[in-house]
């Protein structure tokens, strides 16, 4: 478990970390999520000794570490730019740590081969950095930070230079790595699809300060404040309401959109349709309230798409099945009544 | 920029002729007269006791000074870099001192120091003689090459970042470790050069030496300054050449030398080794370097069916 408590890191007056505790159960793969500069490196780096604290105090494993150089923390470190060391092997590079505890050859020997196989690097034992793609060196950073048996393992933004088809693909693999090795695992990054896809629990961090911490379902269904409802997901605002766009349900008759909407007592929405966006089995719908002009958007699948036959520049009545609560953020004007503008009745 | 041919042609002739000018004819003429007389007169001249006494002094000079340049060069220079205090600026603009400051001046300012009547001429009452000594030629020596060491690591220090550095101590490298295996192989390059070129200047070294030095043939004369006895003092123009030759010899000697540890280069790898390297997994790695089609990593969990692309998958939970 690591237990980072009211922990403050200011650069001048500039306060990078404001007073964040935080509890990361230990096995369990965490995300800290934010947008540039909230402070996940620094809070990140911090837990790892890299960087020190102006107070708070952090604990690995029961052990208070906050005075520890990072040597003694037994961390795992991972770079966003790898951070290899470019004069050595892939070999020598993942050995680096066993080297430095003096453990015997045959046993060093051994461990690189394991993890190089682990991480899919078995034919490149003698490969330099610089002969190795992103996406390999990444992986050779993972297999030199588990060589020494971390207590924890700690990625900066580990996939962040890797272009999107790899950084899926790795990220895929790190969360079946992480279940085959069960170490506590603490991940930065600034990709919300990222961490709802690998992370147990998710650590929303804005301003220096964590806005939400918990698991991928509670902070999509139940975001705490309108930050991380935005920052998680997309959401439209319709109706001085907030749902997430394929809670959104379209309804060419206007009827049967009341009738439906007053049974579940919501509101309807009257929009016309801007853009049909085809996403592979998603149709994202691009409208445009009738009376207000505010653009909004709906997810439907392309079933539902296919049954509506929607046309740009359509009219439909929008319903939300769910939504996420009032808009304190962003305030949209209430949708003007018939008797206020009579212009509206069909 | 595309250069008309024209234009092209009278570039390359003037570089040419500069080059040839200022730089090939004046050491060819010099290569000429040395060998005018034969290869014996030279071979003679370049071993009178005086010659072979000026010949171990310059090396003597050069063993001293490259040991306390590498490792105050490589010192500074990591202040330099990594430090952060006031006055950084200044100390980097001290360093360049003597790039800008005349040798002859280097020289007059240290006999003020070190001379009997100056500052710490008190040495020379308990026996310590600085100027006019082996202590003044080296110091003199070390003023005017410290800047290269310096100015050569800083910039690679720059470049390699404090990444590797960190990432050594997350995996429990002591500082000191994290120099020898780290830091300092990085730099090597950048060190060797800066070797290269203080080395050249140490033996080539003559105006600052000339004020410190008492100028003895066969005690206190180095290469340069046997060749300007040789010439002004003897008239002895041959003998002025042959030791000119024998300088250049020298360090001619230290390019070819780091030119051939160059080529050894072990890490790094160089071109050849790259292809070699490469060959066996040609189509893996060029797959992978294009990104083309990054196979899902072999990992602990057989590889991943591929998932169709979405740009929400996380999201259709309805
Ligand atoms: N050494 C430093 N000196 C001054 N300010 C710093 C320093 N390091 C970080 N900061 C500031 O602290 C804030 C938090 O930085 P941090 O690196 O933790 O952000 P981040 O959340 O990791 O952002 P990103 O996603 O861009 O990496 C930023 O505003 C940054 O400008
Ligand atoms: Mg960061």
């Amino acid at each position: 478990m690591i237990t980072v408590a009211a922990a403050h890191k200011s650069y001048g007056t500039f306060k990078a970390l404001d007073d964040v505790s935080l509890e990361i159960p230990s096995g369990s793969l965490t995300a800290l999520l934010g947008p540039s500069g909230s402070g996940k490196s620094t809070l990140l780096r911090a837990i790892a000794g890299l960087e020190d604290l102006d107070a708070g105090t952090v604990m690995i494993a029961g052990q208070d570490v906050t005075r520890l150089p990072p040597q003694r923390r037994g961390i795992g470190f991972v770079f966003q730019h790898y951070a290899a060391f470019k004069h050595m092997s892939v070999r020598d590079n993942v050995a680096f740590g066993l080297s430095i505890r003096k453990r015997p050859r045959a046993e060093i020997a051994t461990r690189v081969d394991e993890l190089l196989d682990v991480v899919g690097l078995a034919g490149f034992q003698h490969r330099y950095p610089a002969q190795l793609s992103g996406g390999q060196r990444q992986r050779m950073a993972l297999a030199r930070a588990l060589a020494v048996d971390p207590q924890v393992l700690l990625l900066d933004e580990p996939f962040g230079a890797l272009d999107a088809k790899v950084r899926d693909d790795l990220r895929r693999w790190l969360r079946r790595l992480h279940d085959e090795v069960h170490v506590t695992t603490v991940l930065v990054t600034h990709d919300q699809e990222e961490a709802l896809d690998v992370a147990d629990q998710i650590a929303v961090l804005n301003e220096g300060r964590i806005e939400q911490f918990g698991s991928p379902e509670e902070l999509y269904e139940r975001p705490a404040n309108p930050f991380v409802m935005s920052f998680l997901g997309s959401v439209s605002r319709l109706n001085g309401e907030i749902a997430r766009p394929h809670d959104l349900r379209l309804i060419r008759s206007r009827q049967q959109a009341e009738a439906e909407a007053s049974s579940a007592g919501v509101r309807v929405t009257d929009a016309t349709v801007e853009r049909l966006v085809r996403l592979g089995f998603e149709v994202r719908v691009e409208l445009r309230h009738t009376s207000t002009g505010e653009p909004f958007f709906a997810q439907l699948t392309r079933t539902e798409a296919t049954a509506l036959d929607l046309q740009v520049g359509d009219r439909v009545w929008v319903r939300p099945t769910r939504t996420l609560g009032s808009d304190q953020a962003a305030p949209v004007r209430a949708l003007p009544t018939e008797e206020e503008f009579p212009a509206l009745a069909v | 920029m595309r250069i008309a041919r024209p234009t092209r042609i009278v570039l390359r002739t003037l570089a040419l002729v500069y080059l040839t000018v200022l730089l090939a004819v004046p050491i060819v003429t010099i290569l000429w007269r040395t060998f005018e007389p034969g290869f014996g007169a030279f071979w003679e001249s370049i071993r009178t006791p005086a010659a072979i006494s000026a010949f171990n002094l310059s090396l003597l000079i050069v063993a001293i000074v490259v040991p306390v340049n590498v490792v105050f060069g490589v010192v500074t220079a990591i202040v330099l870099v990594r430090g952060r205090f006031p006055g950084r600026r200044l100390l980097s603009g001290i360093v360049d001192l003597p790039f800008a400051v005349s040798p002859i001046v280097v020289g007059v300012s240290l006999i003020m120091l070190w001379g009997v009547n100056g500052w710490f001429g008190g040495l020379d009452n308990v026996g310590i003689r600085v100027i006019f000594g082996l202590p003044g030629m080296v110091i003199a020596t070390i003023f005017v090459t410290l800047p290269f060491v310096v100015r050569e690591v800083e910039p690679v220090l720059h470049e390699i970042g404090i990444e590797q550095e960190q990432a050594a101590a997350t995996l429990g490298a002591s500082r000191w470790q994290t120099f020898a295996r780290i830091t300092l192989p990085a730099i090597r390059w950048g060190l060797t050069y800066g070797v290269v070129l203080t080395v050249a200047r140490a033996l080539g070294e003559f105006g600052a030496v000339i004020m410190v030095s008492s100028g003895f043939p066969g005690v206190s004369q180095t290469l340069t300054l046997l060749v300007h006895s040789r010439y002004i003092d003897d008239h002895n123009t041959h003998g002025a050449y042959a030791a000119a030759t024998l300088l250049m010899f020298l360090a001619l000697l230290t390019l070819l030398l780091m030119t051939v540890l160059d080529r050894k280069r072990p890490g790094q790898p160089s071109g050849a080794t790259i292809a070699a390297a490469t060959a066996p997994a040609e189509a893996d790695t060029d797959a992978e370097v294009a990104g083309a089609d990054d196979p899902a990593p072999p990992g602990p969990v057989a590889s991943a069916v591929p998932e169709p692309e979405l740009a929400t998958t996380t999201r259709s939970s309805r």
